[in-house]
């Protein structure tokens, strides 16, 4: 069994309020790194190696040493837009111990001389805002939060910003465009937020699950975490697991361990007892993998190996019964719906890919059409100030390459449908229009 | 505001005409003149407070107009703009890009988002969706819109009512929505996500398997009860 740090009896009642947080040695971590230099709270960090949780995997307390020194105003960012379609796992751990991100935010921008932190969440999330709202409150009126933190003369403010539903939010540019009051849309790369981010200060962008780990990394040290999970990929990590599974849900596991046992293990398997067709590792931006790469180890590295990628840590599962290509159109149109417009590729790429795979569905698609749809992939890879286009090419371009042969069959079938339909179906576009005078304007 | 077309799709011409060079560039409405309910100067104040830069304040302050009057109308956003010392331009670009705030005409309404993305749809949510908007057809102050994925693939097939997670759902569970909204209980109370325990076999202190759960499609789970 599995010696848990987040998700450590996280259902007690009333851990969500700062006593019985508390007592469970809530806002120790604080304490113990308020009485270290700040030099020696990142050291831990670094020595953890932990990775970000968020979907890059960079590490952490390198990019917090990224900042440049000086006394300057740095900004910290808790990025809390949990959108990749399949991830919920910030969602439980916000709404049932806020504190313990508060408390990691805390110990954080301690560690990187930040006196103005923000916590980023979803509009959709009011029940976990509300709970983080609170914790907030309360964690100020008792010295946690603000200024002159347990009697030191370190002053860290924080505020919660809620977000108004857009997925690119949480990309970290568009952020910190949303919160500075403008539209979402991503920023040109370099510089890197963390030589000129929020108000153009430095400023430090992290997951809720990589900052709520932050406390404990402090109470074990940073070379007890490492010794958690596999070298590349150290310390434990929330997983939520979701769709043809038994028993749907977050929950925590050391990194490397077979994607199996997660699946069948915990998850239970599809329910109707079919074998797993296809899966998401890391949230629908991941290219999907097949039920033969079950055995898999479930770390950042081995996914990267397998020629996917772990991203939020969000599997979602489909059983044999289920159609590729309405997987696909769901992909497409998320990411049609969600492109901000700024960059071409992405606008129009993810645009033709969505009227593309409907083309198959009226049947007017030739197996030609899945040679231009990975083209078009190709052609947004890379080519856009984020990665919100990729993330609709990589796991398009890897169900065209994986289920070509079904996509044709599926192309075939639509094509033979349309044409056993009646003639009359068919209107002759526009000549009545055009005969009758000038064309109506609506 | 939508372009005109013809029927074939061009767009008629004029529709890009250039405005009017010559006119002043538009500036922040006047405070003198332009009448602001109390409440939201209130709301919006008190958010443009928390932020280093007023501008920070768009989103949490438009939240507070639309709530108000149901959408972001021209009327609010100049009301906002007002208080903000912002352009009525610049809020609502900000108000058009985000799928939360409202920029077309609603009454003061019950927001009912149906989650259809990857995990829900597998799971019947499109299904769910066209029943639920036949459920409300003729009732507009229920707005029942399809939503990006909520962050409850969980609970899957779900949806987001004024804010309140409820799922899993069936078919049958679309006219209740309404009878709840209707008589102002709370929706779907069996349902709701807070209700959910961690489904973690680890993460209980006692080491028993988690309590009450939901499962998709009505099926009992091995380890499971149903009963609360």
């Amino acid at each position: 069994m599995t010696k848990l740090l987040l998700f450590d009896n996280i259902d007690e009642p009333g851990l969500a309020t700062l006593p019985v947080y508390e007592r469970r040695g809530g806002y120790q971590s604080l304490r113990k790194a308020f009485s270290m230099s700040r030099e020696d709270v990142l050291q831990q960090l670094l020595d953890s190696a932990i990775r970000g949780r968020g979907g890059a995997g960079f590490p952490t307390g390198r990019k917090i040493s990224f900042l440049p020194k000086g006394d300057m105003q740095k900004y910290l960012v808790c990025n809390a837009d949990e959108s990749e379609p399949g991830t919920f796992k910030d969602r439980e751990l916000m709404q049932k111990s806020p504190h313990m991100l508060v408390e990691g935010v805390m110990i954080a921008a301690y560690a990187g001389s930040i006196s103005k932190a923000f916590i980023y969440i979803r509009g959709e999330y009011q029940l976990q805002a509300d709970m983080v709202e609170q914790a907030i409150a309360d964690a100020t009126a008792a010295g946690y939060v603000g200024d002159n933190i347990l009697g030191t003369e370190h002053s860290i403010s924080l505020v919660l910003h809620r977000g108004a539903g857009a997925y690119i939010c949480g990309e970290e540019t568009g952020l910190l465009d949303s919160l500075e009051g403008k539209r979402g849309n991503p920023r040109l790369k370099p510089p890197f937020p963390a030589v000129e981010g929020l108000y153009d200060g430095p400023t430090l962008i992290n997951n809720v699950e990589t900052l709520a780990t932050v406390p404990h990394i402090i109470r074990m040290g940073g070379a007890e975490y490492a010794k958690l999970g596999t070298e590349g990929s150290t310390g434990t990590k929330l997983v939520s697991i979701s769709g043809d599974v038994k028993r749907p849900g977050n929950y925590e596991i050391e990194l490397g361990i077979p994607s199996r046992e997660i699946i069948y293990g915990l998850a239970g398997g599809p329910p109707s007892g079919k074998p797993v067709k296809f899966w998401f590792p890391g949230g629908s931006s991941a290219p999907v993998l097949t039920g033969d790469d079950l055995d898999i180890p479930y770390d950042f590295d081995s996914m990267a190996k397998a020629g996917s990628m772990l991203g939020s840590g969000a599997i979602i599962v489909a059983d044999e019964s289920r159609r590729v290509l309405d997987t696909a159109l769901k992909v497409a149109k998320f990411y049609a719906h969600e492109s901000c417009g700024k960059c071409v590729p992405c606008r129009e790429g993810t645009n033709w890919t969505h009227k593309m795979l409907q083309r198959i569905y009226t049947g007017e698609a030739t197996p030609m059409d899945l040679d231009l749809m990975a083209s078009v992939q190709e052609q947004i890879i890379g080519n856009c100030l984020c990665v919100l286009g990729d993330a609709m090419a990589m796991p398009i371009g890897s169900m065209v390459e994986k289920f070509r042969g079904e996509l044709e069959a599926e192309i075939e079938a639509a094509r033979a449908a349309n044409e056993a339909a009646p003639l009359d179906d068919v209107v002759a576009v526009g000549v009545a229009d055009e005969l009758a005078g000038p064309l109506p304007v609506h | 505001m939508s372009i005109p077309r013809f029927r074939h799709g061009s767009r008629v011409p004029g529709w890009d005409d250039a405005v009017d060079l010559t006119k002043p560039p538009a500036t922040a409405p006047d405070p003198a003149t332009t009448e602001v309910p109390p409440e939201l100067r209130a709301a919006v104040e008190a958010a443009m407070s928390k932020y280093p830069d007023k501008r920070s304040a768009a989103i949490p302050a438009l939240h507070a107009a639309q709530s108000m009057y149901g959408w972001c109308s021209p009327e609010a956003i100049d009301q906002v703009a007002a208080v903000m010392e912002l352009t009525p331009a610049y809020l609502t670009a900000v108000a058009t890009f985000y799928d939360m705030l409202e920029t077309h005409p609603r009454p003061i309404h019950d927001d009912v988002y149906v989650c259809t993305n990857i995990s829900c749809s597998i799971l019947g949510a499109d299904e769910f969706f066209d029943v639920m908007v036949q459920a409300a057809e003729h009732d507009e102050t229920i707005h029942v819109t399809s939503f990006e994925c909520l962050g409850a693939c969980d609970i899957a097939p779900m949806a987001s009512v004024n804010g309140e997670y409820v799922g899993p759902l069936t078919t049958d569970d679309a006219a209740r929505i309404v009878d709840d909204l209707r008589a102002g209980r709370e929706v779907l109370a069996e349902k709701n996500l807070r209700l959910r325990p961690c489904q973690d076999p680890n993460a209980r202190g006692d080491g028993e398997a988690p309590g009450p759960h939901h499962a998709p499609g009505g099926e009992q789970h091995d380890g499971y009860t149903l009963s609360d």
